[in-house]
């Protein structure tokens, strides 16, 4: 895949799934724009990864919760590198417990950062890609997002939601020039679900047909296809990166 | 240049018809415009008169634009 002349801005790529987005992104010619709102040290060893391809980079630690601030982030962004072709809506975070014991604040975190973040960067990034007549949004849903899981009332709901968004979007802009598409992973790698219990590892393992876990590389090739100038006619549809683990 | 001239001018362009053929008392919908067309034409319009417009459904023609930038100018 050729991403050359493109610009793509990835959200939590700071590390784990979005870093490796990135850095595929770079590496095969896109300039990148890194968000992240935690881990700034990781964020400056993502960036100085993706400027190691050679291509144009930037790093903003935003909060994508906070309309305001991403409007005008995005307008200066916007300014700096011409414009914004790709988005990827990938920043998430989890607060796993089980409904009995999870609080509204718990419930309400999740769908903030996972859902309505996910809006307002839409929103911010497409009237942009609207006056180009050309976007492609690819947003992190999740395999929890289509079969539920224990724990994850707030994550497997906001996912849901992001599936939701989604295809929503992609009937509002269609004839734009604009695709939005989701990918659902399943239990991939990452920092993220290292955290999770051995209990629900173990019954997330035995679940998984191709009996392993997911790497990041296995996510972000389903991204960067979705991201591809080729995938046109694909729009408001949810690949699921999970080794058979929802058939 | 008046407001409503200046809104005549850009969705004539937009839609590729003469000025004279825009109606400024009908909704947008009537002018062969629909909403995402109507999004698009108020970003060109703060883009090119320096306004910020929040878009409602109760600006449905030209005239009431008009009216909406010129409280904000």
């Amino acid at each position: 895949m050729n991403f050359q002349g493109r610009v793509a801005l990835v959200t939590g790529a700071a590390r784990g799934i979005g870093r490796t987005i990135a850095e595929k992104l770079a590496s095969e010619g896109a300039d990148v724009i890194i968000v992240d709102v935690a881990s700034p040290e990781n964020a400056a060893e993502a960036l100085d990864a993706v400027k190691a391809y050679g291509v144009r980079a930037a790093y903003r630690c935003l909060d994508i919760t906070d309309g305001e601030k991403v409007g005008e982030a995005v307008n200066e962004l916007v300014k700096e590198f011409g414009k914004i072709d790709i988005l990827v809506n990938n920043a998430g975070i989890t607060k796993d417990k089980l409904i009995l014991m999870m609080n509204e604040s718990e419930f309400d975190a999740v769908l903030n950062v996972n859902l309505k973040g996910t809006f307002i960067m839409t929103k911010a990034l497409v009237r942009h890609m609207m006056k180009n007549r050309y976007g492609r949004i690819v947003n992190m849903a999740s395999v929890v997002g289509l079969m539920g899981n224990v724990g994850q009332a707030n994550y497997s709901a906001s996912k849901a939601g992001v599936i939701a968004l989604t295809k929503t979007t992609a009937k509002e802009f269609a004839t734009r020039g604009i695709t939005c598409n989701a990918v659902a992973p399943g239990f991939i790698d990452t920092s993220m679900t290292a955290v999770l219990s051995e209990e629900a590892k173990k019954a997330m393992f035995d679940m998984i047909p191709m009996g392993r876990v997911g790497r990041p590389e296995d996510v972000a090739n389903a991204v960067l296809f979705l991201a591809a100038e080729a995938s046109a006619y694909i729009t408001g549809e949810v690949i699921k990166v999970d080794g058979g683990l929802y058939i | 240049m008046e407001i409503k001239e200046k809104l005549v001018e850009i969705i004539a362009k937009y839609l590729d018809v003469d000025a004279d053929t825009v109606k400024t008392d009908v909704p947008f919908t009537e002018l062969g415009l629909d909403s995402l067309d109507v999004a698009e034409l108020v970003m060109q319009i703060e883009d090119e008169m320096g306004v910020s417009v929040e878009l409602s459904a109760e600006l449905d023609t030209v005239d009431k634009l008009a009216d909406y930038i010129a409280e904000q100018l």
